[in-house]
């Protein structure tokens, strides 16, 4: 059998997108900022994917800007922002410890070329950011906060209404970088106070290299990709309008199912964690309840998590691990190292994320094969051997 | 980031694994916090490596080098394991990705001190310079 089961890690691109794909790769190849009709008809294409995407977050259509993805809007909103700010003489900046690496890399380079000082909050033992820590934090100088939706390794949603609230009263701005939560989660700009949000189109069976910025109308940051007027002189470049209409196709066919796929998700992601942690020494990481309702991150002690990732690949399962091995680094994943793992549980994780079109079948299926490479990895384990040995199993 | 067919052949079905209960020597080297940890069982008979085993927690790199490098010292005089080198294995195995190159320094360190405990324990004289480095001292590899 085989189970993709990374979905944080990229989605299956949906045939309704595809379609809606379709033209723009072929007949309708102009460019949108062309007078002619097929020029027209591109334009038209971008005008329409805007809007879609703008209402399924409740912005104005003015509000989105297309980027080429995540990565690209954290990038633009963080940097543009705190060049804004410098000017004023505001260079604090207020992030989590477990952002993704599109946003700590980027503030980790101001800091270093503008001297702007960085408070990372901590997420605790559940991967959540307390919003009252959010509030002690803002200072006269505060610049920005930017504190992602929901966590990609360990799925845990963040209280964004409240932070949003605390930064509208402060009257900070707050940037939220929501790749892992639009599509999946019911979002809405306006009322959860949002200045500005990242998306990322392939995260919601969307195609890849496309995705967006949500900025408020009124904030005015300086531009990061320089060059011709598209996106209302704010982002330079030719619209891939195919990427924009594929994008906003996904975008409205999850939200047309999000509550089914919210409801269906959550009862195969429970099932999924208490299967798992019926194994001995294993834990979830992150919050039970306030995580995503595909988000499954467990830690297995004794084992290696990219060990394990492979095996499961021999059985037909793709998940991903948060082991340094995995990571290219010497260390493991940040966001388990900050939620109090040490390294060697963090190096034992496992991290499944599923979509609507995954089945029990599917999850049971999951739930049979990771026993038994578990029990294998652990035959061989030196670390397990140790641990039973401490714990006076042997 | 790929593994070779090698790699993943000696993965899936690695050689060698197990403990050796009356082992005459065993070298464990790595540590949990970076994720690896080689323990290598050796019985020697006349200077000649008899037989080996292996456990290894760590990652697919550190469990295809286990399983190689004790292919290639199982029937060998001492003075030859003791002259295996992590290129060797490396090379073996149809090469590493470059991240992972510091796994396979595992193998040949595990070895060295499983062949280190077995002078020591049999009370036999060894050139000390053989085994200068300390094999513990994984950090070292990492910074490398």
């Amino acid at each position: 059998m085989k189970v993709y089961a990374d979905n944080a890690a990229t989605t299956k691109l949906s045939k309704t997108a595809l379609d809606a794909m379709m033209p723009y790769l072929t007949d309708t190849f102009g460019n949108a900022s062309s007078l002619y009709d097929i020029g027209q008809q591109a334009h038209r294409g971008v005008k329409a994917a805007r809007e879609t995407v703008a209402e399924v977050i409740n912005a104005r259509a003015d509000e989105v800007y297309f980027t080429s993805g995540g990565s690209e809007a954290d990038n633009w909103a963080i940097k543009g922002v705190a060049e804004m700010m410098a000017k004023k003489g505001k260079k604090h900046i207020i992030t989590s410890a477990f952002e993704h690496h599109a946003v700590l890399h980027t503030v980790k380079r101001l800091e270093e070329l503008f001297g702007c000082e960085i408070t990372y909050l901590p997420v605790y033992e559940n991967g959540i950011v307390r919003p009252d820590d959010v509030k002690n934090a803002i200072r006269d100088d505060t610049a920005l906060v930017t504190i992602m939706y929901a966590n990609n390794e360990i799925g845990t949603i963040q209280p964004i209404s409240e932070i949003g609230a605390i930064c509208r009263e402060k009257g900070v701005i707050f940037h939220t970088d929501a790749v892992q939560a639009v599509g999946h989660l019911p979002i809405d700009v306006k009322a959860q106070n949002i200045d500005m949000l990242s998306m990322s189109s392939h995260k919601f069976h969307g195609p890849k290299g496309i995705g967006a910025l949500y900025i408020r109308k009124g904030i005015r940051i300086p531009n990061l990709i320089e060059g011709g007027a598209q996106e209302s002189g704010r982002r330079a470049g030719t619209e891939a309008v195919y990427a924009m209409a594929g994008m906003a196709a996904a975008l409205k066919e999850a939200n047309e199912n999000l509550e089914s796929s919210m409801k269906k998700m959550t009862a195969l992601r429970n099932r999924l964690i208490d299967g798992l942690l019926k194994i001995e020494s294993s834990r979830l990481n992150g919050d039970r309840e306030n995580r995503l309702p595909g988000n499954v991150n467990i830690s297995f002690e004794g084992v290696e998590g990219e060990s394990l990732l492979l095996y499961l690949d021999m059985k037909g399962v793709s998940a991903s691990s948060g082991s340094a091995c995995t990571s290219g680094s010497l260390d493991p994943s940040h966001v388990l190292l900050a939620i109090g793992l040490k390294h060697e549980v963090a190096h034992g994780s496992l991290r499944l994320t599923l979509c609507e079109d995954n089945t029990q079948e599917e999850i049971d299926y999951i739930i049979d094969c990771v026993p038994e490479i578990i029990e294998r990895l652990r035959s061989m384990s030196p670390l397990w051997e140790r641990i039973q040995k401490e714990r006076g199993n042997v | 980031m790929e593994y070779s067919e090698k790699v993943m052949e000696h993965f899936a079905t690695p050689h060698n694994v197990g403990k050796i209960d009356d082992a005459d020597g065993v070298g464990e080297v790595g540590n949990a916090k970076c994720g690896d940890i080689m323990k290598m069982y050796i019985k020697v008979e006349n200077d000649i490596i008899t037989d080996v085993k292996f456990n290894t927690y760590g990652c697919a790199s550190a469990i295809a080098t286990s399983s190689m490098a004790t292919d290639m010292i199982k029937g060998k005089p001492i003075s030859e394991a003791l002259k295996l080198t992590n290129k060797a294995v490396v090379e073996a195995l149809d090469g590493l990705p470059a991240v992972k190159i510091h796994c396979s320094v595992l193998a040949e360190e595990a070895i060295k001190a499983a062949i280190k405990d077995y002078y020591e324990k049999h009370g036999i004289e060894y050139d000390k310079s053989l085994f200068v480095e300390d094999c513990c001292n994984y950090e070292h590899h990492h910074a490398e």
